[in-house]
């Protein structure tokens, strides 16, 4: 795999121009196989575009993304995908009125290739599904199941199934725990740490420091599509955090907020 | 991972009732028009004749019931039929040799469902409804354009054949039998239900009248399944229209007006959703013979035509009504 304290996905020197505006200057970006990356940034701080770019969505105005110590240019999320970098959509992204292993294998069944057709093995399709939620350890009654009929915290479950389902080495997860129950945030938590059991690379933009703090081990702050700040996290604090997301440094509780306890 | 919602007691019973619960409603249908005209129901002259009526009926709701799938509407297919069956007739009156006739209709089918796919896709239009409303008028101008209004009469016996052909198999007392467009139509039915439910394609229309995000960011082209799927519902609308020019024997310009609306409270009534995503093609034929038994049993029991309409539409209401209370039922649990 990577060599020895090489970056697995890594990105130097990015601008990202949309007409007028500049929506990152002179980001540098990168993390490591089997680490969990904790994004931050207040809205309008670059995290979107920054994702959209290491997903292939968008083109770096300049700049260059290094994957697997090689220069790559992607010209779509099929790129990207076909490297083995995928995304978990905030609000999951999965067909409700199928049942859970064809969303997990949605536009890459398994099957017999016709031309441009497959005929889909739906039983090799249940079987591989069934094999990879319990490799994840995610528990369904059965992968029949359609989506619609989930909660919450088990869409995205089978939504991070997806995304890992062939290989996944980088897994960028939009606000993971936006759209759950709070008994669940814990769950979906989990088996995002569990992901770097399987060696791959997870960055989780999170406005909730008890979600970074939880599962990443390490923090990285986007401010006004700037780098601002980087460290593991063992070695801040929430409250330095928060600090980062407003743009202040050395930040050590003389903000308000912090003593309204 | 377990759910704190409970689902569905029994998820493979619910989904057969949802899928079978309508023959029980055909069923029904059929004892109590036996019980009324038990000479003449059940007779084979007659439900030969529910066959191959509502024959042309079947197929273009076979391809509306694509296009409501990804959550779409096909208002041109009555027009598509039209134009399918006046162009063969006047080739085969053209001299044009008969095999080549047969193959009219369906191109044509495609061709017009291609322009409704690639006009919807590629003009960006904000509903399906609007370019095929459009098609749906431009289809029938150029259908009375060609033929001057008037119908074309008289087709070879091999180009009638589809439409009008009897099988007696030796069981039968002809002209009785089973008819050549039954099988036709069962045919259609078996190989749609295999492209929807087998293939690739298939399934990436259920997802993207499901969620069009989640096929979009699957790496389905959205926009180039959209022309397929529309292609298919062209395709299956010229063949209706071989069909019928078998059955009547004549192209005849105002064919089909208003048959779309039928297609469509087939699918409905068959259990498809109208917002797409749901539905199967075995309720979709069922649909067809709801409709199509309804319209003989007031027939035979000599009910005004009227009424026929009255009933249909009822039936259409009761048939969402039905399925509003049993997602209601669902969700409850």
């Amino acid at each position: 795999m990577t060599a020895e304290g090489m970056p697995l996905l890594e990105a130097r020197g990015i601008y990202k121009y949309f007409g007028a505006i500049t929506a990152l200057r002179d980001v540098n970006f990168h993390v490591n196989a089997g680490e969990v990356l904790g994004v931050v940034g207040d809205n309008g701080a670059g995290k979107s575009t920054l994702m959209k770019i290491l997903s292939g969505l968008y083109t770096p105005s300049e700049g260059t993304l290094i994957f697997d110590g090689n220069p790559v240019h992607f010209g779509s999320p099929r790129d990207a995908r076909n490297m083995g970098i995928e995304m978990v959509y905030q609000d999951f992204a999965l067909a409700g009125n199928m049942p859970i292993f064809e969303n997990i294998y949605l536009g890459r069944e398994p099957g017999r290739k016709i031309g441009g057709l497959t005929i889909v093995d739906h039983a090799k399709s249940r079987e591989m599904a069934m094999k990879h939620l319990d490799n994840l350890k995610i528990r369904v009654k059965s992968v029949d199941q359609n989506v619609e009929d989930l909660s919450g915290g088990q869409r995205q479950a089978v939504a991070i199934a997806r995304a890992t389902a062939f290989a996944a080495r980088v897994v960028i997860m939009d606000e993971p725990t936006a759209a759950l129950a709070i008994k669940e945030v814990g769950k979906v938590l989990d088996l995002i740490k569990s992901l770097k059991d399987h060696n791959v690379a997870v960055i989780v933009i999170s406005h909730r420091m008890d979600d970074i703090f939880y599962c990443c081990d390490r923090v990285m702050a986007l401010y006004q599509g700037t780098n601002f700040a980087d460290a593991p996290l063992k070695d801040t604090s929430r409250n330095e955090v928060i600090g980062w997301i407003m743009g202040t440094k050395d930040h050590k509780g003389s903000l308000a907020h912090d003593r309204v306890h | 991972m377990t759910g704190s919602i409970e689902m569905i007691a029994n998820p493979t019973l619910a989904k057969f009732l949802e899928t079978y619960g309508i023959i029980a409603v055909i069923v029904v249908m059929m004892a109590v028009l036996t019980w009324t005209q038990p000479h003449v129901f059940l007779k084979i002259d007659n439900l030969t004749n529910i066959i191959k009526q509502n024959a042309s009926l079947a197929l273009l709701a076979l391809g509306m019931f694509v296009v409501i799938v990804t959550a779409g509407i096909d208002l041109s297919v009555g027009s598509i039929m039209a134009l399918a069956m006046v162009a063969l007739s006047i080739a085969d009156h053209g001299g044009v040799p008969w095999p080549i006739v047969l193959l009219i209709g369906p191109l044509i089918g495609i061709a017009c469902g291609s322009v409704n796919g690639l006009g919807l896709t590629i003009l960006k239009l904000p509903h399906p409804f609007i370019m095929t409303l459009g098609t749906l008028y431009v289809v029938r101008g150029i259908t009375y354009l060609i033929t001057a209004g008037a119908p074309i009469s008289g087709l070879a016996p091999q180009v009638r054949y589809l439409g009008q052909a009897n099988y007696d198999f030796g069981i039968f007392a002809p002209p009785a039998g089973l008819p050549a467009s039954l099988f036709l139509v069962v045919f259609s039915a078996i190989a749609l239900w295999f492209f929807l439910n087998r293939t690739s394609i298939g399934r990436h229309i259920y997802a993207i009248g499901g969620n069009p995000q989640a096929a979009r960011v699957s790496g389905i082209s959205v926009d180039r399944v959209l022309v397929y799927v529309y292609t298919i519902c062209g395709f299956f609308a010229g063949l209706a229209g071989l069909l019928l020019a078998g059955r009547t024997n004549s192209g005849f310009p105002n064919a089909g007006i208003g048959i779309e609306l039928d297609a469509i409270a087939a699918v409905i009534i068959g259990g498809a959703s109208f917002f797409g995503g749901r539905g199967t093609v075995l309720g979709v034929m069922a649909g067809v013979l709801i409709i199509g038994l309804l319209r003989n049993g007031l027939n035979i029991n000599n009910v005004s035509s009227f009424w026929q309409m009255i009933l249909i539409g009822v039936v259409i209401i009761m048939a969402v009504y039905l399925d509003v209370l049993r997602r209601q039922a669902a969700v409850r649990r």
